[in-house]
């Protein structure tokens, strides 16, 4: 298809979502039934590749893992199998007499990634940060630090009233809090407000030919 | 002779313009003296069985002090030479040769239990050094990290905190949990649409299901589902992942079962839209322009979409309450929504709101857990302060 054909079409799509700025319209209705329709034929096809090919169907029925050939039966087969299947259980959702076993394969899900992460997340978000912020109160960026730091977590503490010392604090806290906040907003719309630049180039330029 | 002369004029200027570079050309080697002293040896050899993650007792770790000659004294020093043995006393193999510099070097094809010994010289490019010797030492493997034993005692204390306190919660002590705004406003919101008879929205962000703020969304999905199945109140709950609308949906059902309405259940409201992040925020976008709901709910992970989702419902007059641990969204939130849990509030919310005493517990023990932390860095501070870096090396995984 010629590259104009496909650039007008991207434009007028774009012009559908934008009209949403209006109100509720179809040409905005059309548009994004057609993004979530080729989404999840997308991504459909993107999950077998991806996860399901190589994970299940290559070992189980084809006795291939990354690659290289696996024996039938061997722990590799099981490996994949295992979790195969209880993939498969959880489709016993549409049975209603059934139902009840797709349970036990979410649960493992849940449960095995929760314990999987404890270790990590104890690890990287709090002794690592306990590490980091023990620093001497040398200067008053570290001073900041440390302050900000009890003060917000203080702030979320949820066992006393704000009261007093701890009410204080908690307002420390709250107010390290909106700051970062604030500059957390500030820079995120700067990046919105870039992709609206480049979304309007794309329209001006590549569509148009208005502007170079 | 007239021919010739000019042949030897050449061969004289020749030989005097040549002289000079004969002078630069190298002697023959026969002519250099010939370096036959030995660099210093390396000292203080040592090697022990090193410990890492998984370990299966095969990796052994050499160090040395460098040569007295490498970088400095006679400064020849090129290389170390390493050898492993199984017998005293023999050099064995060569097990590496490594530049100079360097210190130490891992053994990582040791046998699991079998005693080696190590020999490591300094090399100069013509003569070696005599041996530094060190043995025997043999590999294990270690069911115990001791690098990592600080994450197991932080662990310890945090797993002891939550089951002291859920033990006490489910003895029916009373446990504090001050008021948090936000989450008296979830019910307020849910009455509202109510009283407008309109649905409620909730939207569990669009996290996977191993996504902490998707499970702390879930467990206050449940309670909201409790209310709307009470008063009648459509649910209508969007999702981005089909795992998370497995489990949204077994939730849903469930609460309604408890509230004594399992025939108000409508599984048409729970919908999964599409894993696509702006498809999923556009759909979500109609539903609230089409379906009307009078309260919007944005509880759990949320990326750029967040904005589009809560500027949208505010155009549509909705009452909106949101919760994320999202630092980047959480601006948005509290710009756009009337009420805006922020980061751990959202798990809070699921024991505030519920009571239930594990759920209560894990808040109490996480709370604690905060002043068990806040302690470890005012000590590590004054530690500091004074010099002392024991303290925190201690918590220095490797």
């Amino acid at each position: 298809m010629p590259t104009f054909v496909l650039t007008t079409i991207a434009a007028l799509l774009t012009l559908c979502a934008y009209s949403f700025l209006y109100k509720d319209n179809p040409f905005y209705k059309f548009a994004e039934h057609l993004v979530v329709g080729v989404s999840a034929g997308y991504y459909l096809v993107i999950y077998y590749y991806n996860y399901i090919d190589p994970n299940v169907a290559s070992p189980i029925f084809f006795l291939r893992r990354g690659g290289e050939a696996i024996a039938l039966g061997g722990a590799e087969w099981w490996l994949a199998l295992i979790p195969g299947v209880l993939g498969l259980l959880l489709y016993t959702r549409f049975f209603p007499k059934w139902g009840w076993i797709g349970r036990w394969p979410l649960a493992i899900y849940i449960g095995g990634y929760a314990g999987l992460g404890i270790s990590p997340v104890m690890q990287s978000r709090v002794l690592e940060q306990l590490r980091a912020n023990a620093i001497p109160l040398t200067s008053v960026t570290n001073v900041l630090l440390v302050v900000g730091l009890i003060g917000t977590l203080t702030y979320f503490f949820f066992s006393m009233k704000h009261k007093g010392i701890l009410g204080g604090l908690a307002r420390i806290g709250i107010v390290f809090l909106m700051v970062g906040f604030g500059a957390s907003f500030g820079y995120t719309v700067m990046s919105r407000v870039s992709l609206l630049i480049g979304r309007v180039e794309f329209l001006l330029a590549d569509w148009l030919h208005l502007i170079e | 002779m007239r021919a010739t002369f000019p042949s030897l004029a050449v061969l004289i200027t020749v030989a005097l313009g040549a002289a000079p570079l004969c002078a630069q050309v190298a002697e023959p080697d026969s002519l250099l003296p010939v370096d036959t002293d030995p660099p210093a040896a390396p000292s203080n050899l040592a090697a022990i069985d090193l410990i890492t993650n998984n370990d299966a007792g095969d990796r052994i770790a050499i160090t040395w002090d460098l040569s007295p000659d490498d970088g400095a004294g006679a400064g020849d020093v090129i290389e170390y030479h390493i050898w492993r043995s199984e017998t005293a006393g023999s050099r064995g193999d060569t097990l590496a040769v490594v530049a100079a510099g360097t210190s130490q070097h891992v053994d990582a094809a040791a046998e699991p239990g079998t005693p080696y010994y190590y020999r490591v010289a300094s090399y100069d490019g013509t003569n070696r050094s005599t041996d530094a010797t060190v043995g025997p030492v043999a590999g294990r493997a270690s069911f115990f990290q001791p690098t990592r034993a600080s994450v197991l005692a932080l662990m310890a204390t945090f797993f002891g905190l939550v089951l002291l306190f859920t033990r006490l919660a489910q003895r029916g002590s009373e446990l504090f949990v001050r008021r948090i705004p936000g989450l008296n406003a979830v019910e307020e919101a849910v009455g509202r649409a109510t009283e407008m008879g309109r649905p409620v929205l909730y939207v569990p962000g669009i996290g996977e299901i191993d996504n902490i703020m998707t499970i702390a969304s879930l467990t206050i999905l449940s309670h909201v589902a409790k209310i709307t199945a009470k008063y009648e109140t459509p649910l209508i709950v969007p999702t981005a992942r089909s795992v998370v609308m497995s489990a949204a949906e077994e939730v849903v059902k469930e609460a309604y079962a408890e509230a004594g309405r399992p025939d108000a259940y409508n599984p048409d409201n729970i919908r999964y839209l599409s894993d696509a992040q702006f498809a999923f925020a556009g759909a979500v976008n109609g539903i609230m322009l089409r379906e009307k709901p009078a309260a919007n709910l944005y509880l759990g992970a949320f990326w750029a979409e967040s904005l589009l989702l809560a500027e949208t419902g505010f155009e549509a007059g909705a009452i909106q309450v949101a919760g994320t641990a999202m630092v980047s969204q959480l601006p948005f939130f509290v710009t756009a929504c009337d009420f805006t849990l922020m980061g751990e509030e959202l798990y809070a919310a699921s024991a505030y709101l519920s009571r239930e005493p594990k759920l209560l517990g894990s808040l109490k023990g996480s709370d604690w857990m905060k002043v068990v932390s806040i302690t470890i860095m005012i000590v590590g501070i004054i530690m500091n302060l004074v010099g002392v870096d024991a303290f925190l090396n201690w918590f220095q995984v490797q």
